[in-house]
């Protein structure tokens, strides 16, 4: 079963999603701030990190950078809903998702699940490597090269770029986006969509601000290409 | 009869402040004006006439006693005598006449005047001193003078001989001159008038100024700047109004400030009460699984209890949850992520994953975009819907539709219709309000009693309208109108162009690609 890192700093939500998850068949490390978290990320080695935003010391977003620097390991971040500009920030800080506190258990587990489940899905019936310009998609092995160098892609930017390029120059809805790569049932937050196809963007276009990969169909959503 | 004047009053009444003001100050000037003239003219015109006539009757008088003893009544000599009296003529020539019985001898062609009235000759006749009489014959002014020529005789004194000497003298120069008083009268009142309409004006300014200060400050006020103050210059009426004005809104200003800054305290309590519950909430709600699973377990009434917690930590959250959106509507905080979607699919997502999709029936013709915030639409529509299906009875219809508003703007209308008993006609005016209970007897329902004010805040920051009526079937209707292009004007949403304009040439423009930008 995942491995979950919890960094809350209120000790009520930090057991209380701890007992929910552990009772869910998770194992469960928790950590009260930033700096305890990070300690616990080397030994406890997670398979997903459930990050507060809203952390006494280190806050989350500073976590989250520092975690992004060397890993592409998922985060999904807790947040009160009102709190649209750290969500914001958090989201291009390299987080996968985020969670509305307060939240049901198996709310939680879903989301965890979805942002899990995007590493391990390989296209079948395809050639291994696929060929976009200077891109090299390798669906089995789940690497993504640029000109021969290979690319460190968070869970959510590879699952996207995975799913742009099945269909290249087919256009996506963010809400169509949000559903098949986040797995949001209901109706997500299309800034998910946005951050994401943002620090994408910054990883393999030649120059973000004139896209040749990802582009943008204004009124209607993304597609991959025409190259 | 009466009801003349009063209409004139208002008719006047309807003019302008300056152009009463400016009427009343021509008026002054003319009635002045006009009385200065007239008596100048009077005084003028008397003082000419009487010199002219006081110089011709004494001289007139005093010839006809110099030259009268050297008398006879003889035709010849008398004309002779005329002649010589007609040459000392002062101050104009003037021509005389002699009448004796009925003998008329004159020093012109004439033998009688046609200027001479009968009454001057009567009293000729009988006055000593001879009398004169202006008279003005074809427009032409004469002065007419009749002196009885008398016979000294001792002891008696003066008697009249009978004939009596006229002379009848044009007083031209002296009606040019005043002719010429009263065109001087007139050219000097014209340019007066004229002239007062420079201060009628400038007084008009100093009044209105004032006034039209007032007036903007006024407007502004009611329009909501009550820092809105006019500035005041000298100590008069008008000062004083400005210095009443600001005052009152000085002190308007304060009792506002005082109830904004108490509302804004009590909202402040509400959003701070409901992110405080929510912390403890966070942890209680994700442990109700464990509540739930385990209760099985114990003995009944533990596990009554436990269900109970669990129960209501579930709706606690979503009362919490709404407060804390309702704080932030009324904060201003709440913010629209909108994006461009297809309203059917959006509507129809929205009952499927409440599983609402057997028990509501649908009109949701494809093809209308509109550009919305999905979450929050979804609230909306679940919020009516539910609202329906839980105060209604089925069928439950959900419409949707276009409409093209009054101002050419395109609407999105989207209606929910229950078949249940409407909605009494008192409660239909509240049915928006926070908490408010349709049926006081009812204590407390599945929602939070906060889910159609939330509704409502929703479509207003869509720039759109929510009502409520009954339909012509019976069953409550709710109305949502949004514009299609999102609310105008409205600049969040990832740097978009909220209004819609860019729809119609919705293409790759990778050279202006919004979704670069920054969050701040």
């Amino acid at each position: 079963m995942p491995r979950v890192l919890l960094i809350e700093d209120d000790p009520s939500v930090r057991e209380g999603v701890e007992l929910g998850l552990r009772r869910r068949g998770h194992v469960v490390r928790t950590a009260a701030t930033g700096e305890a978290g990070l300690a616990a990320l080397r030994e406890f080695r997670p398979d997903l990190l459930l990050l507060d935003l809203m952390l006494p010391g280190m806050n989350g977003v500073q976590v989250c950078r520092r975690v992004r620097e060397d890993s592409q390991l998922p985060i999904i971040m807790l947040t009160a809903r009102g709190d649209d500009f750290d969500v914001v920030i958090g989201l291009e800080a390299g987080a996968d998702d985020y969670i509305v506190k307060p939240a049901r258990t198996e709310v939680i587990e879903a989301r965890i699940r979805a942002v899990l489940r995007r590493m391990e899905t390989p296209g079948s019936g395809r050639p291994a490597v696929e060929f976009h310009g200077d891109l090299a998609v390798d669906r089995a092995g789940l690497t993504i090269a640029k000109s021969g160098e290979r690319l460190a892609l968070a869970p959510s930017e590879m699952r996207l770029l995975l799913h742009l390029t099945t269909a290249p120059e087919q256009v996506f809805s963010r809400q169509q986006l949000l559903e098949h790569v986040w797995e949001h049932s209901y109706h997500g937050d299309s800034r998910l969509v946005d951050a994401c196809v943002r620090r994408l963007r910054n990883k393999i276009e030649d120059n973000p601000s004139s896209p040749r990969y990802i582009q943008t169909l204004r009124g209607f959503g993304y597609r991959f290409g025409p190259l | 009869m009466n009801a003349a004047p009063t209409r004139r009053v208002r008719r006047i009444a309807t003019f302008g402040l300056r152009t009463r003001l400016v009427l009343a100050f021509l008026l002054v000037a003319a009635v002045s004006a006009g009385t200065t003239a007239a008596l100048t003219y009077r005084e003028a015109r008397s003082a000419v006439l009487v010199s002219a006539q006081d110089t011709a009757v004494a001289s007139f008088r005093e010839q006809v006693q110099t030259l009268a003893p050297s008398l006879p009544v003889d035709p010849e000599t008398l004309r002779e005598l005329l002649f010589v009296l007609a040459s000392k003529a002062k101050p104009h020539p003037w021509i005389v006449f002699a009448e004796y019985g009925s003998l008329r001898v004159s020093s012109s062609t004439r033998p009688t005047s046609s200027v001479i009235t009968p009454e001057l000759r009567r009293t000729a006749l009988t006055t000593s001193h001879g009398s004169f009489q202006r008279v003005v014959k074809n427009g032409v002014p004469y002065l007419t003078i009749g002196v009885p020529v008398l016979t000294r005789t001792s002891g008696v004194g003066t008697l009249p001989t009978g004939l009596v000497l006229f002379a009848v003298m044009q007083m031209s120069e002296e009606q040019a001159n005043v002719d010429a008083l009263v065109t001087a009268a007139r050219d000097g009142a014209l340019p007066g008038l004229a002239i007062a309409l420079v201060p009628a004006l400038i007084a008009a300014r100093s009044v209105l100024r004032p006034v039209r200060e007032l007036r903007r400050a006024a407007r502004s006020m009611g329009s909501g700047r009550l820092d809105e103050r006019i500035k005041v210059s000298g100590s008069d009426e008008l000062a004083d109004l400005a210095r009443t004005f600001n005052e009152s809104a000085g002190q308007l200003e304060k009792s506002v400030d005082e109830l904004q800054q108490a509302e804004a305290r009590a909202r402040r309590f509400a959003s701070d009460v409901s992110h405080e519950l929510r912390t403890p909430l966070a942890g209680m709600l994700a442990v109700t699984e464990v509540l739930d699973e385990d209760a099985d377990g114990l003995d009944p009434d533990t596990a009554r209890a436990v269900r109970l917690i669990s129960a209501e930590t579930g709706k606690l959250a979503v009362l919490v949850e709404d407060l804390m959106e309702i704080s932030r509507f009324d904060a201003r905080a709440a913010e629209l992520n909108t994006d461009e979607v297809d309203v059917a699919e959006t509507i129809g997502k929205t009952l499927l994953h409440r599983r609402w999709e057997d028990r509501v029936s649908t009109e949701l013709p494809d093809g209308i975009r509109a550009r919305l915030d999905p979450r929050r639409f979804d609230i909306v529509v679940a919020n009516l819907v539910g609202n329906a299906l839980r105060h209604g009875s089925e069928p439950v219809t959900v419409r949707l539709r276009t409409r093209t508003a009054a101002d050419g703007a395109s609407l999105l209308v989207v209606e929910v219709a229950d078949s249940g008993p409407g909605i009494r006609p008192d409660v239909l005016p509240h049915i928006f309000d926070r908490f408010y209970k349709a049926d006081a007897a009812r204590t407390r329902s599945a929602g939070s009693g906060l889910g159609l004010a939330i509704t409502q805040e929703n479509v207003r920051l869509h720039g759109g309208t929510v009502h409520a009526e009954n339909g012509p079937d019976g069953g409550a209707v709710f109305v949502i109108e949004i514009p299609l292009g999102g609310p105008t004007g409205y600049e969040r949403d990832n740097g978009r162009n909220a209004s819609g304009t860019d729809e119609a040439t919705a293409g790759v423009d990778p050279s202006r690609d919004d979704t670069e930008r920054a969050p701040a």
